[in-house]
């Protein structure tokens, strides 16, 4: 199919080629000819997702930082005013006003749930890590009998419903809840505690969801690895704890890092899991986005929201799509 | 080595505890005869009225028709688009605009869900304004546009599963029958698509999995009138515990429980005949 490539690349002498010969090689009449020879094909298969991904994925994204520019019209439908407008004289007017992130910047209420966010998104990520190293190890140390059934256990719950998985854990928090239960029956404690709309119930609920996006990456990694270098180690004098942190611990940085930032991500713009486990005092900032636009119907303000979160965001995105692309060029070699 | 194997293996098991308490529990209290949902009621449980209850309870089995639609739906959207896109990257080589496009495929699987959600509705707004300015055309949010949404994130899911299986296999044999002298896209059918076959039935899989249980971008982007299943289990989850949300879910985990076996099991079964069949031909 590369061939077909290179064939067409012939076609196109130079950098404007294709658009040279569309404006002046072929007059209008020869335009259906001209799209049936190029866009067939190979180009064609390009074209649909391609297009697809332009059109509902990056545009969107161009409209959002376009509302958040704009003016809040409380009364208008849509509650924002114009942004380019065209007017009488011919003229295209833009306006694009900043008010929107300046309020973000000041606003307390805006700048505490940042910080509250960022900081359940880093926790939540360093327990998962804690829990879900020392288990990806054992699976990928495990028998290739076991290692199966371990892998199908671990993914089994995120094939069930997400949002099922964080309503258990009500059933399991709540004050006349199992744990309370448990506790009281056993003695432990007399008066219930209280863990239902606690940090701790956020914490809770996004390890427990998140565990598997930590453990995967983790256990393609540590199984891959090549066990005679811990021969080497121990031959060599090192302790077993001295050969996992010089030698298993750097050799699977890479699944660390994935998996963490398949964790942090979604965790920073978490809505579910804090809406129904967390402090209605301390909102996260997936909530404030979402109660901006729903509630007060500020769409200026809901979208500077989405574009400071996506800012936010961006390093550790392009961390990601870093490794991934590392990933998929080793699996190729 | 001991005690570090020791260390992890208590760890995996407390890990496997942690996984599964929380929907083990959800199964025994959908059997639980008391409306307290924690409170077990020995005189009278096990019980299965509220399952009966779910079966009478029109909201939730039409949410749960909707989000069949729209799940098979989408997903069948998001395989064909997800499998042209890891074509074009595993196999067409370098061009223009490759590196937008793998950006573009991974995007999604990392972007928060309310981002999403808020730039897929103003494209909505957007295109229903211009809609109703160039041909006057009315158009509504509901189906249409829930399932677009769930295409556009879930296409990732299958781009990256139909990829890497792409990249774990060389072009050898699909360049032979470019050789013979089939057309691209017979080979496409006739030689890459079985082979990746697993990989975009899993795909479709993940991405029926994704939409089915989706509620951020679908509050979003879905009309009046149009409720999915998880819209309605938030809604009433919210108010508090209800044992027809158990039971609901105790049905859901056991279809999954009972899918992801069985496909292990056909898997296996695969795999060994696979192997039977080398050894053969190896001996002879």
């Amino acid at each position: 199919m590369k061939i077909t490539a290179a064939r067409y690349s012939r076609e196109a002498p130079g950098r404007l080629g294709p658009l040279w010969t569309f404006l002046f090689r072929y007059g209008p009449p020869r335009w259906t000819e001209y799209v049936l020879r190029n866009w067939s094909g190979q180009r064609l298969v390009i074209a649909v997702p391609y297009l697809w991904l332009l059109l509902f994925f990056l545009v969107p994204f161009l409209i959002v930082l376009k509302i958040s520019f704009a003016e809040f019209e409380p009364l208008g439908r849509p509650p924002y005013a114009p942004v380019f407008q065209w007017l009488d004289e011919g003229a295209l007017q833009i306006k694009l006003l900043v008010g929107s992130y300046v309020y973000l910047l000041n606003e307390p209420l805006y700048v505490s749930s940042w910080i509250y966010s960022i900081k359940v998104a880093f926790f939540s990520t360093v327990l998962c890590l804690m829990l879900g190293y020392p288990m990806a190890y054992a699976i990928a140390r495990s028998s290739p009998t076991y290692r199966n059934v371990f892998l199908m256990l671990i993914i089994l719950p995120f094939w069930t419903s997400f949002l099922l998985r964080v309503y258990a854990w009500i059933g399991l928090l709540k004050t006349d809840g199992v744990i309370n239960n448990v506790l009281k029956f056993f003695g432990i404690i007399d008066e219930p505690l209280s863990m239902m709309n606690t940090s701790f119930a956020v914490y809770i609920g996004i390890v427990y969801s998140y565990l598997p996006f930590m453990i995967l990456p983790l256990y393609s990694n540590l199984e891959k690895h090549d066990l005679t270098l811990l021969e080497a180690a121990n031959d060599l004098g090192a302790g077993p704890v001295k050969a996992f942190l010089r030698v298993t611990l750097p050799l699977s940085f890479p699944g660390v890092v994935a998996g963490s930032l398949l964790v942090f991500i979604p965790a920073v713009g978490e809505y579910v899991i804090p809406s129904l486990l967390g402090r209605s005092d301390q909102l996260m900032i997936a909530r404030l986005l979402s109660d901006e636009f729903f509630l007060n119907r500020d769409w200026p303000k809901a979208s500077a929201v989405a574009i400071a979160m996506l800012l936010l965001l961006v390093v550790p995105i392009m961390l990601f799509q870093h490794f991934q692309n590392k990933e998929l060029q080793a699996q190729k070699k | 080595m001991k005690t570090q194997g020791l260390f992890s293996k208590t760890m995996l098991g407390a890990g496997f505890v942690f996984l599964y308490v929380p929907i083990l529990s959800m199964v025994f209290y959908s059997f639980n005869n008391s409306r307290l949902v924690t409170v077990w009621d020995s005189a009278n449980s096990p019980t299965l009225k509220w399952y009966a209850k779910l079966l009478d309870d029109g909201q939730v089995l039409s949410a749960a028709w909707l989000s069949i639609r729209v799940a098979a739906m989408s997903a069948s959207g998001a395989v064909i688009l997800g499998t042209l896109a890891g074509l074009v990257l595993a196999r067409f080589g370098p061009f223009k605009g490759r590196a937008l496009l793998q950006g573009l495929t991974t995007a999604p699987l990392v972007m928060p869900e309310v981002i999403t959600g808020l730039s897929m509705l103003l494209l909505f707004v957007s295109l229903e304004q211009l809609l109703q300015k160039v041909a006057g055309v009315q158009f509504d949010r509901g189906v249409i546009t829930i399932t677009i949404a769930h295409i556009s994130f879930t296409m990732a899911y299958v781009t990256v599963v139909v990829q890497s299986r792409l990249a774990s296999f060389d072009d050898s044999l699909e360049e032979a029958a470019l050789d013979l002298g089939a057309r691209p896209a017979k080979v496409f059918f006739r030689i890459t698509v079985p082979l990746i076959l697993p990989a975009i039935l899993s795909g479709w899989l993940l991405a029926f999995t994704l939409s089915w249980d989706d509620l951020v971008v679908t509050q979003f982007v879905s009309g009046p009138g149009s409720n999915t299943l998880p819209m309605v289990i938030f809604s009433r989850v919210r108010l508090g515990v209800s044992p027809v949300v158990n039971a609901l879910a105790t049905i859901m985990v056991l279809i999954v429980a009972c899918g992801v076996i069985l496909s292990a099991v056909l898997m296996r079964r695969q795999e060994r005949r696979r192997k039977r069949e080398e050894q053969m031909a190896a001996a002879g």
